[in-house]
């Protein structure tokens, strides 16, 4: 692997010679324009763009003069080799100077495999694709950015996959040695500490500055992004180590092997204390937030109620709880509790308590949710994460039973616990509640269907009707819903059966608006691999902050169903504002628009299915009509099918 | 005050049901829904959704949801006359009792489990 060291040129000195021998052919570039007299007199031969300047050249190049051939194995093949042993199938970027070394070698000489560098047109795009990729896979993948101004486009991305605990290993190029470095843009491009900026929202990061402390960085880092609660993690990679050869480097170079770590699971006593609680408990209600990681966790989850007969709130970050089983329950189950057992829960104060945005001088009412006797008990393996600056980690609400362990890995010795603890009189009575759970569960499902069978045949069309048509159409397919980013009033988890982990993949995480059409990508190029049929429910607001993963999709031939819900606003605001105007009883300004000024995105109306067209997607719209929408969702799944994106761009009500 | 006002309303509400006259004019009240934003909560066809209650075709007495929209201080932010008036909520509850009525989701066949 180790190849000595032919060349005698090594990166600082070529530079040296670079920026002397650059200045030259500059000139004389620059000196080829005409002046402008000449220019004045023959306007017919003007160029279509003028010539680049002098610093221009510079900013393209880096220099003019020809490079000398570098001798010896590159640094960043080594990158390359230690990359393979992680087998990260994609790194999904955005190409950039800083990394054009490791481009270059996992093309070249990584043969473009293991990892496939996807082209995309922005960095958040990037992450938030690996963001999407990982929920169906569970594998992260790597996405490569400008040090600086890369970087700072992916920023909300990996904020949104810290908080959805979510590993994405982001690789930014930063040319360190500013004695060596080209000036004027690459030094723009260069910072001291890249991580800074994205530091209290990832789990880990570095900087190695020998190929060796890369190996480690990289093994490293990818340990700590897979190892409970997941997140994401930033290596900076020096451009001078990636395009230096190893060389003399070389000599007892390794790639320390990488073996998945096992998750933290709680400690043995408090899971006796949990499993007491919980069985003789009258009322014991479960609430799932991110606690099945994998298929297996919705299976123990399902195993626990059931000894329990206990109802299940899953509130939907990842699919938990199958929404078809009689024990699912929505959210105001926990009043009736006498025991809350809270999993991953993002959020445990607004679990058992309510926030009203109604208070007297602009300041919400706190009420509680449950009674003041409910014990609470928790497992988050969040608690073994916590950072200061960002407020992720919510209210701190008091618990009987405190458990900072992954809960998934907790579950087994749960349930172990639970059967010890259980009685036969328990278990007789746990069966008389199952009963009664049956047409509890029966009951809400009638009055669901019933909720949105209102406004069946209105337009713009209702968000029950949209859900309806596309779940009509994909249910007997191995359909995966990727992203549901705009509000359709949650009809996919009312009213479609979810059985399956790849079915639901949660949301964002942070709630940073944009993650829905590249999150859906990635997900999309999941599933691809994998044989299933991939839809998003794709909100208009989402998916203009970077459209341009649509044409990611088109080039990489990524099979996507993406039926929007158009509404035409950034509604949540739409509302917000509304609000403030009423609390402060004047009357809301409009404009031209349906709503408060600043909040709509119309006038004029976009075309989504043009714009998805001009990048490569089939797509129909604007369907207003609800008659047309089946058969355009079938129209548009045939397509999907042949292994192309499709979008429909359908007109929407609001919620 | 606007506790015992909303009491009155619910008990209004249970006491009198629907089916009382309706004296608004429901085309205006169309026009009233959408131009003082209720839309965005509940709709354009006051079916309700995740951010408001269904209103379409409501059970509450127009006298209740006149008191309601006033006075609200629960999650609905509360329209003073000087918002919207007496008058034209009598609209408003029109258009909302003149909203077709939701058929019955057992002849719907996407809606069946």
């Amino acid at each position: 692997m180790i190849e000595p060291k032919k060349s005698g040129t090594d990166r600082r000195n070529f530079l040296k010679g670079a920026a002397v021998a650059g200045v030259a052919p500059a000139v004389a570039v620059a000196a080829a324009v005409p002046s402008a007299e000449a220019q004045v007199a023959a306007p017919r031969h003007l160029p279509s763009a003028l010539p680049p300047t002098v610093k221009t050249i510079a900013a393209e190049v880096g220099d003019v003069k020809e490079m000398n051939r570098i001798g010896g194995k590159p640094g960043s093949d080594f990158m390359v080799d230690v990359l393979k042993t992680l087998d990260i199938k994609y790194t999904p970027s955005n190409c950039a100077s800083s990394f054009r070394a490791l481009h270059e070698s996992i093309i070249n000489y990584g043969e473009n495999k293991a990892p496939e560098f996807l082209s995309c047109m922005h960095e958040e795009s990037g992450v938030a694709m690996a963001h999407g990729y990982f929920k169906i896979t569970g594998k992260p993948l790597m996405t490569m950015v400008h040090g600086t101004v890369g970087l700072q486009h992916a920023t909300m991305g990996i904020y949104n996959a810290f908080c959805d605990r979510v590993p994405v290993i982001i690789i930014g190029g930063n040319d360190m040695d500013a004695a060596s470095r080209p000036p004027g843009v690459p030094t723009f491009h260069a910072a001291q500490d890249i991580n800074l900026i994205v530091r209290d929202y990832t789990k880990w990061d570095d900087t190695p500055t020998s190929l060796q402390a890369f190996a480690q960085s990289m093994v490293r880092g990818y340990k700590i992004a897979m190892t409970p609660p997941y997140g994401p993690v930033a290596i900076s990679l020096d451009a001078g180590l990636q395009q230096e050869p190893i060389g003399a480097h070389g000599a007892g170079l390794y790639i320390p092997k990488f073996n998945m770590p096992s998750p933290p699971a709680g400690e043995m006593g408090a899971v006796k204390e949990a499993a007491r609680l919980l069985v003789n408990a009258e009322n014991p209600v479960i609430v799932a937030d991110r606690s099945a990681r994998t298929p297996e966790g919705v299976q123990l989850l399902i195993q626990l109620a059931e000894l329990l007969q206990a109802p299940v709130v899953d509130q939907g970050n990842r699919m938990n709880f199958p929404n078809t089983h009689y024990l699912s329950r929505p959210a105001g189950v926990v009043s009736t509790a006498d025991v809350i057992m809270g999993l991953e829960l993002s959020d445990f104060w607004g679990t058992v308590n309510a926030y009203t945005d109604n208070g007297d001088d602009g300041i919400g009412v706190n009420s509680t949710k449950i009674k003041p006797t409910t014990k609470l008990i928790s497992i988050s393996s969040v608690e073994l994460l916590t950072k200061s600056n960002y407020q992720d980690f919510q209210r701190f609400q008091s618990v009987d039973v405190s458990m900072p362990a992954d809960a998934q890995a907790t579950l087994p010795a749960l349930i172990e616990a639970v059967k010890s603890a259980l009685t036969s009189e328990r278990r007789a009575q746990n069966d008389q509640r199952a009963e009664k759970a049956k047409k509890t569960y029966a009951d809400i499902r009638a009055r669901e269907r019933a909720a949105a069978a209102v406004a069946w045949d209105a337009s713009p069309i209702s968000t029950a009707r949209l859900c309806m048509e596309l779940y009509g159409q994909i249910k007997n397919e191995d359909w995966s819903l990727v992203a549901s980013e705009g509000n359709v009033s949650n009809w996919p988890n009312r009213l479609w059966a979810m059985e399956k982990h790849h079915q639901w993949l949660g949301r964002s995480g942070g709630y940073g608006v944009g993650y829905g059409a590249p999150a859906s990508v990635g997900a999309a190029l999941a599933n691809r691999d994998l044989g299933r049929f991939s839809v998003a429910i794709q909100s208009d607001g989402d998916l203009m902050f970077a459209p341009g993963v649509l044409w990611t999709a088109a080039r990489h031939k990524i099979p996507l169903l993406s039926v929007m819900h158009n509404n035409r606003a950034w509604h949540q605001e739409t509302m917000h504002v509304q609000r403030m105007a009423s609390f402060r009883n004047r009357p809301s300004n409009y404009g031209n628009d349906a709503g408060p000024v600043g909040t709509m995105i119309q006038n004029p109306d976009i075309e989504y299915h043009k714009l998805a067209e001009s990048m490569g997607w089939w797509a129909k719209g604007p369907i207003k009509d609800p008659a047309l929408l089946g058969p355009a969702i079938k129209e548009a799944m045939a397509v999907v099918k042949s292994g192309q994106p499709a979008l429909l761009n359908v007109w929407t009500q609001p919620r | 005050m606007k506790k015992y006002i909303l009491i009155a309303a619910a008990i209004a509400a249970t006491t009198l049901g629907a089916g009382a006259a309706v004296a608004g004019d429901a085309t205006k009240g169309g026009q009233t829904f959408r131009e003082k934003g209720c839309w965005q909560c509940h709709g354009f066809e006051g079916q309700g959704g995740s951010a408001g209650p269904r209103l379409a075709n409501t059970q509450l007495p127009e006298d209740a949801l006149i008191a309601f929209v006033h006075n609200s201080n629960g999650p609905m932010p509360p329209f003073s006359e000087k918002l919207v008036s007496d008058a034209q909520l009598s609209d408003v509850y029109a258009y909302l009792q003149s909203r077709q009525k939701p058929a019955d989701p057992k002849t719907i066949p996407l809606l069946q489990p």
